[in-house]
């Protein structure tokens, strides 16, 4: 059994080919990841809701501009084309919802292209759920008891924290109204070295203080849901009008890691079509792929998707927390450097 | 003009900033789930050795250092600069006193150096790992003494002085780890 060290991961060392046929996480690990999956799924069980399957490769792909899909090709009746490697089962599931299906969840590995270091694989293994009819504040109760349970951790205490909240009191930055230069001035004022030289637009800005300057401290001995994100940052989340507008989205930190992203999910294909389109302009404007957004989805959302909350959890990382490892490799069998 | 990408990014790597050759330390990948990645790098200039931290938007490309190592063996030194000869092409080539840092307290003309260049030119020279020197000047130590317990200072031929045991004496040669500057043995040219 060969441990992977302190927290390099498997792209950093050298690796003896003669010894790189050995998986990267201990064999007691790997067997916390079958005990993990069978308490997620008593969990669900437990709770009435329904285990799915989606395609893992798809015709359409995530449009994100901060997503890049892995892509393999399909020799189709009409001839070889693309198919992507889903980087989140949540568009098949959405049009499961939207079907009647009920309460769902799938446990699936999804990929990601370009992400690699400690907390990061481009193939990963994500636990995605919805409750049709609630509000995110519940389902924000709800991950917090799973993840109590997962870790067997009863008594783990949960914060609340909103992104204005934490930008305002930590950073003295409202994140509604601060601009570019005022960001930059308070990067270079915290130290981040080469903040000088950064070419980003506001949430890039906004996403260097939240990774160098805030998540370090989030989640210290507790589980902190982060929520109300600017609405530049809904992604797939609904945007509530109010005092400034948010959008109804949170993520769950633990120990400085980020665990899950959930919405309230946006259910309108206007708006949601708008965002497909506001997301390859920018990807053109960025000089990167343009895949084809799912016209399935939003064929779904104009048939009727119930409203309720989602949420999306990267289990190899809550089975970092279990296992206590601070490295992700030390959690898979095999890294793609050794895959 | 080489380029690196952000995803070529190791342990390593020698690139460019502010005009200045760096290797690349540490390379840490932090990204929101969703929003901007960016490589957080500590990297080491490699002509004053000092480390930095620096970070980058994943997907920026930082300009290659020409950056190498090559053996040459030392032929000479002028007062000035120490002379360089590569064995294969016989090329010369000379280094300043950064350059060779503490490697002028170790080595003797025809001894086999790792010289980095950068641009063509040496950024820093590594003496040997272990060199066999002659002890010029030790104080007489008692007949006898194999413990080395105590030892004494000895000062050598290219002017190191290293603490070597007892029994060792002027004249001898002794083997010595440049990179502890430590005594290793006594030794036969």
């Amino acid at each position: 059994m060969t441990e992977v060290g302190g927290s390099r991961t498997a792209a950093e060392q050298v690796l003896d080919p003669a010894a790189s046929w050995r998986p990267a996480a201990s064999l007691e690990a790997l067997r916390e990841r079958a005990a993990l999956l069978a308490s997620i799924r008593a969990f669900f069980a437990e709770r009435g809701v329904l285990e799915v399957e989606t395609p893992i490769a798809s015709r359409a792909a995530s449009t994100d501009p901060a997503i890049e899909s892995l892509v393999s090709h399909w020799s189709a009746p009409s001839g070889r084309q693309p198919v992507y490697l889903h980087s989140s089962p949540e568009f098949p599931m959405k049009r499961l919802l939207a079907a009647g299906l009920g309460p769902i969840y799938q446990i699936c590995k999804v990929f990601r292209d370009g992400e690699r270091g400690r907390l990061h694989h481009p193939e990963f293994t994500l636990l995605e759920w919805y409750r049709p009819g609630w509000p995110y504040g519940r389902l924000m109760e709800e991950v917090a008891e799973l993840v109590r349970r997962v870790l067997e951790r009863p008594g783990l205490e949960v914060e609340h924290l909103t992104y204005r909240e934490l930008f305002r009191d930590r950073l003295a930055v409202d994140p509604w109204s601060a601009d570019v230069p005022s960001l930059r001035d308070r990067g270079l004022e915290l130290g981040i070295s080469g903040a000088e030289s950064l070419e980003l637009d506001r949430d890039g800005w906004l996403d260097l203080l939240l990774t160098h300057s805030l998540e370090p401290g989030l989640g210290k001995g507790c589980l902190t849901f982060l929520r109300d994100y600017p609405p530049t940052q809904a992604s797939l989340a609904r945007v509530r009008d109010g005092e400034g507008p948010v959008a109804e989205r949170f993520e769950l930190y633990l120990e400085a890691v980020e665990l899950a992203n959930g919405f309230q999910e946006l259910t309108d294909p206007e708006v949601q079509q708008a965002r497909f389109a506001a997301d390859l302009e920018a990807r053109l404007g960025r000089g990167l792929p343009t895949p084809p957004p799912d016209a399935a989805f939003l064929a779904a959302l104009v048939a009727g998707m119930p409203e309720g909350a989602g949420v999306a959890l990267g289990l190899d990382r809550l089975l970092m927390a279990r296992v206590g490892a601070s490295c992700i490799d030390a959690v898979l069998a095999f890294p793609i450097e050794r895959a | 003009m080489a380029t690196y990408s952000t995803s070529e990014f190791k342990g390593g790597l020698k690139i460019m900033l502010d005009g200045d050759p760096y290797s690349i330390v540490e390379n840490e990948f932090v990204k929101p789930g969703k929003g901007q990645a960016f490589n957080r790098v500590r990297v080491r200039n490699l002509k004053t050795g000092r480390v930095v931290e620096k970070t980058f938007k994943s997907g920026e490309t930082v300009e290659a250092a020409d950056v190498h190592d090559t053996e040459m063996q030392y032929l000479y030194n002028d007062g000035e600069y120490w002379h360089f000869m590569d064995p294969q092409s016989y090329e010369q080539m000379t280094a300043d006193a950064t350059a060779m840092g503490e490697a002028p307290k170790w080595i003797k003309e025809e001894d086999v150096c790792k010289v980095t260049l950068w641009n063509g030119q040496p950024l820093s020279v590594e003496p040997p790992n272990f060199v066999v020197l002659e002890i010029t000047e030790t104080d007489p130590g008692l007949k006898g003494d194999t413990s080395g317990g105590g030892g004494k200072p000895a000062t050598l031929e290219t002017g190191a002085v290293v603490r070597v045991p007892l029994f060792v004496q002027s004249g001898e040669l002794i083997k010595v780890d440049t990179r502890t500057g430590e005594y290793v043995s006594r030794a036969k040219e």
